[in-house]
């Protein structure tokens, strides 16, 4: 292929586009996947562990890499394409009927796919970040009944490891030798528990993305608001799948009389289906008791 | 069929004197439109009603004025070639519209096609997307071979001459919001593609064609589907496929 083609070209443009908007459609039915375990009662530990699992997996890592990529690459490319494509018509018509021939989502891909990618920053910011980079990002912690006592325990990642709240000191929390209350464990890089005496490693805890997501829903104060929010994106990501979903694949040639009718089919019901079952789990969270 | 009456109108039509001029709408009253009458016929009473006020008539494209040739154009009402569908604007007639209606007129709006004055607009970047690579070389020196004496499957026959049907109008271009030319040049591209003579230049075909297509400043497909709703040839988005098909096939090779 000509080298300056790959990213000049026209088509090349368009092949681009499709291949990362298909991608993407298999990242979001991954992802749903994983969110849909928050609609299960009693599933933090399950979540969690999860949720572990897709932040040090190394193959889920590459993965992972890739989605950044192109989110990236589909957002740069999309928006260079729509610049170019006001160009191509530097004088607008005085009297326009799009609706005669194009459908409304058809026609906003790129408003669309804007709005998207403010809520994936949103969303990244509220969840990604804080799983990967907050040094206060809750861990687990599980009630469990002791002689007829509730009492607290910190979860570790090996099956059996419970750790009572109360033995483990708090990050910069002050142990007084004198008295006789050392606690027993200390917490260390986020995650990692030690005992406080002996310097040496004892478990790993679950960071809690469950509490994390159900606080950041049921939030008193803004839990309302997030919960639209996620729910309004949604709709606007079902928007953008409705059209692009069949689009994607008449980018890449493939148009048969046989084959399109099904892509159409398929494309529609993934783009209802998918954004419906992400909505309903904050609104499940938001309102659960 | 309903019997012909006259119908009084408003237009509002693009003037623009030249190509480097400011151009702006005006407003015109046009009185006793016979609904029998053609679009064209109607802009032709118009360009009377000025000669006589001593005004400059309306510059419009048309040749054939029988839908094949593809020289009329017009943005009639928000759509290319106005209301009707299947046809070009010299087949619209004014039985499609009302006494008392106020008709939209603009010329195709693209950058790949300047305005030349009023409502003619510049459609050689087309011509020069098919000199770049719509044709098939061949020896013309007396000892050409019968094209029929190859045999061609009837459905990739049929394909091709669908995709022959373009007439070159520009109207994918003009209703499209990017203003691309997709639907003609994958028109171009599949009517020989499809054929066994289109076979041995297929790969520089359609690298030449959509370089060019890209240089003249059209935009991209996004796959909206506009052009094939008003293409007056029923051009289908399957051509658009094809085209990008063979680029795909083209660019690896
Ligand atoms: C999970 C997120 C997303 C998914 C699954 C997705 C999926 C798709 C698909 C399948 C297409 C059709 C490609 C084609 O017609 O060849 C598309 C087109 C498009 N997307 Fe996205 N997209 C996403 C996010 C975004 C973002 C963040 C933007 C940012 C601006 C964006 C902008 C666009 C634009 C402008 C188009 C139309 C491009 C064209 O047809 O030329 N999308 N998307
Ligand atoms: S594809 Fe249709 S609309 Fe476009 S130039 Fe050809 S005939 Fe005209
Ligand atoms: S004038 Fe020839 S197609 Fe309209």
């Amino acid at each position: 292929m000509a080298k300056s083609a790959l990213l000049k070209s026209s088509i090349v443009k368009k092949y681009w586009m499709a291949l990362t908007g298909l991608f993407l459609c298999l990242f979001l039915a991954g992802h749903l996947a994983g969110n849909l375990q928050l609609l299960v009662p009693n599933n933090a530990l399950n979540f969690n562990q999860y949720a572990l699992f897709m932040t040090t997996n190394p193959a889920v890592k590459l993965l992972s890499y890739l989605t950044y990529i192109s989110i990236l690459f589909h957002a740069i490319d999309g928006i260079m394409l729509t610049i170019q494509n006001k160009k191509a018509r530097p004088v607008s018509y005085a009297k326009t009927n799009p609706a005669a021939n194009s459908s409304l989502a058809s026609r906003n891909m790129a408003v669309l796919g804007t709005l998207i990618l403010v809520f994936i920053a949103t969303h990244m910011v509220n969840f990604w970040a804080k799983m990967h980079f907050d040094k206060n990002m809750p861990l687990m912690t599980k009630e469990i009944e002791v002689q007829g006592n509730k009492q607290k325990f910190y979860v570790g990642t090996q099956t059996g490891q419970y750790y009572p709240v109360e033995q483990v000191a708090l990050v910069g929390e002050k142990q007084n030798p004198e008295t006789m209350m050392v606690k027993q464990f200390v917490i260390k890089n986020g995650t990692e528990l030690y005992y406080s005496q002996a310097d040496v490693k004892t478990a790993d805890l679950y960071k809690d993305l469950y509490k994390l997501t159900l606080d950041f829903f049921k939030d008193p104060k803004l839990g309302l608001v997030f919960t639209i929010f996620y729910v309004f994106s949604m709709l606007v990501l079902a928007f953008h799948l409705w059209h692009g979903f069949q689009s994607a694949f008449q980018s890449l040639g493939v148009n048969s009389s046989k084959l399109t009718p099904l892509i159409k089919f398929v494309g529609k019901a993934f783009s209802i289906v998918v954004p419906l079952l992400f909505a309903i789990i904050p609104i499940f969270l938001h309102f659960k008791k | 069929m309903s019997a012909a009456k006259n119908i009084n109108i408003t237009l509002k039509i693009w003037r623009q004197k030249n190509a480097n001029a400011k151009g702006s709408m005006e407003t015109y009253k046009l009185d006793n439109v016979s609904t029998a009458s053609s679009f064209l016929e109607m802009l032709d009473q118009l360009n009377e009603q000025l000669i006589n006020e001593k005004k400059e008539p309306v510059a419009f494209d048309h040749d054939c004025r029988e839908g094949i040739c593809g020289m009329c154009s017009l943005y009639i009402n928000g759509r290319a070639h106005g209301p009707d569908s299947g046809i070009t604007t010299c087949q619209l007639h004014m039985r499609m519209f009302k006494d008392g209606d106020t008709i939209y007129i603009e010329p195709w709006r693209s950058k790949a096609f300047p305005v030349v004055k009023d409502l003619v607009v510049d459609r050689s970047a087309f011509d020069r997307i098919q000199q770049a690579g719509g044709f098939v070389s061949v020896n013309t020196s007396g000892n050409t071979i019968d094209a029929n004496s190859i045999p061609i499957p009837k459905d990739d026959a049929d394909k091709a001459f669908m995709a022959a049907a373009c007439i070159g109008c520009g109207a994918c271009v003009a209703t499209c919001k990017n203003g691309s030319a997709m639907l003609f040049v994958g028109a171009k591209v599949s009517q020989y593609a499809l054929l066994p003579q289109g076979k041995v230049e297929a790969t520089q075909r359609v690298l030449n064609m959509v370089r060019q297509m890209d240089e003249e400043g059209f935009g991209n497909c996004t796959n909206t589907g506009a052009c094939e709703i008003e293409c007056p040839k029923g051009i289908s988005l399957e051509n658009i496929a094809r085209m990008n098909r063979e680029y795909l096939k083209a660019s690896l090779k």
